[in-house]
């Protein structure tokens, strides 16, 4: 167990790449209780959440997720979340490292523009678990009261066990697979772990538990940015590829900046590299074009599904083309690559 | 945890096994389940001078990257071809079909220099 943002996290329960294959394969159970939640209520909690987030969510529906990014006036990224519309309230979920800020944040938003709406930190009350695999929906359908296979992705529907377990169901997840995240009273999580992944000491249970170091190998291979890596303060969603997370149409905290950078065209895009061999070009490692530095890894690994080196990196915009040969500075060793378009792993669907 | 009494080690978790006048290096099983699942091992070729407490290759896995340091000077008379391969042996295997290098060392005492099995435990606390 390691301490991550104030939680004991389990990075690793059988085997990083043992877990990373069992989620392709067939399904894992993560514990991701130290997300942040929010919840937001009242009569201009959409007028706030519009002016934060780069995500339009006017004509968000009831029952529907939407990834998002929340921004500093210079268009850096303050974090990424996924924003949700209840019946009742909005459910906000971030990143665990940067809960505290944004809650700072949004308390200073709130009263230097007077806007009217209530936020309460659901974190500690509640726990989140995360189920991904391609056999996870057909194996919780036994299992859960709510219709699985009729929510669509990105929806989410509240629901009960027996009446008396409370708990919200969304569609959606951060390994490139099929699947659902669940939150549910923290009191209630043991059990419900126990019930969902059934005997998953077995060898050959469909669900096993997968630890932190999993979900990092999985979502990279999916593309997906992680925040400190592929987001920061000083990172614009634009440059990360995340336009179509960004509404430039509407006003939010950042846009000047971001429509700036948008029309002017970002000077360095965040890629996807293959790299030849079996190293890893991990968080820092220098991109070298024509022996002149032309960008920076953010995440690398060696990918358990391709069986490639592959990183993320951000390069000059010139270099950011697919088939684009470069070479990852190893120590001093030039490692010959390529960019290859994102995701690096896409499951049939 | 445990670690074979035939053999001595340095701190930093290698593991040198004495076999006539050739010295067999490896990772120790704590080394290995602490950097999870292995993805590379670098090594040098056949015939490199190794000197004593440098670094003679490096191991990487999906958490980290580390040097391995070789606590005996000598030549390197044979490389584990098979780690290039298959690095995942030195997790499953690390005291057998996990060995690294094969060194004809140059001063057979650089052996008693190297920490017993005991010592290494009591060192690295485990």
């Amino acid at each position: 167990m390691v301490d991550f943002a104030g939680w004991e996290m389990p990075i690793v329960y059988r085997g990083i790449i043992e877990e990373h294959e069992q989620t392709r394969r067939s399904g894992s159970i993560f514990d991701v209780s130290h997300m942040g939640r929010l919840h937001f209520s009242g009569k201009e909690a959409v007028t706030f959440l519009n002016r934060v987030l780069t995500r339009n969510v006017s004509d968000q529906k009831v029952g529907q997720s939407r990834y998002s990014l929340v921004c500093n006036d210079a268009g850096g990224v303050l974090d990424d979340i996924i924003i949700s519309k209840d019946a009742k309230n909005w459910i906000l979920v971030c990143n665990a490292s940067n809960r505290e800020k944004l809650v700072k944040y949004f308390g200073d938003v709130r009263r230097s523009s007077g806007l009217d709406f209530d936020m309460s930190d659901q974190t500690e009350g509640t726990a989140m678990i995360a189920l991904q695999g391609p056999k996870v929906i057909e194996r919780l359908s036994s299992v859960f009261p709510t219709d699985l296979k009729a929510l669509k992705r990105y929806h989410f529907v509240s629901d009960s066990f027996m009446m008396m377990v409370k708990y919200t169901v969304f569609r959606s997840g951060y390994t490139g697979e099929d699947g659902v995240e669940l939150i549910l009273p923290a009191k209630m999580a043991g059990m419900a772990i126990k019930m969902l992944a059934g005997k998953a000491d077995k060898p050959d249970a469909t669900i096993k538990p997968a630890g932190l170091g999993a979900r990092d190998t999985l979502r990279l291979e999916a593309g997906m940015p992680l925040y400190g890596h592929e987001l920061g303060e000083s990172l614009d969603p634009i440059s990360a590829g995340l336009g179509w997370a960004v509404d430039l149409t509407k006003e939010f905290v950042g846009v000047e900046k971001l429509r700036e950078i948008h029309k002017a065209g970002p000077a360095r895009k965040l890629v996807g590299i293959e790299l030849e061999g079996r190293r890893i070009a991990r968080q820092g490692t220098s991109i070298v074009v024509d022996g002149a530095v032309v960008g920076e890894v953010t995440s690398g690994t060696f990918s358990p599904t391709l069986q490639k080196s592959i990183a993320m990196a951000y390069i000059d915009s010139a270099y950011a083309v697919e088939g684009g040969l470069l070479s990852a500075d190893l120590k001093g060793v030039m490692n010959p690559g390529k960019v290859v378009r994102l995701p690096f792993y896409k499951r049939n669907s | 945890m445990s670690a074979p009494t035939d053999r001595r080690y340095l701190q930093t978790h290698e593991w040198h096994q004495p076999q006539g006048d050739t010295i067999t290096i490896g990772i120790t099983q704590f080394a290995a389940d602490e950097l999870t699942d292995i993805t590379f091992v670098q090594l040098p070729k056949v015939g490199t001078k190794l000197i004593a407490n440098k670094a003679f290759g490096e191991i990487e896995s999906v958490k980290a990257t580390s040097d391995l340091y070789s606590g005996v000077s000598g030549e390197v008379v044979a490389v584990n071809e098979k780690l290039s391969g298959e690095p995942g042996l030195v997790n499953r295997d690390p005291y057998a079909g996990g060995w690294m290098i094969k060194v004809k060392v140059t001063d057979a005492a650089d052996m008693t220099k190297l920490l017993s099995t005991e010592d290494y435990l009591t060192k690295t606390g485990h």
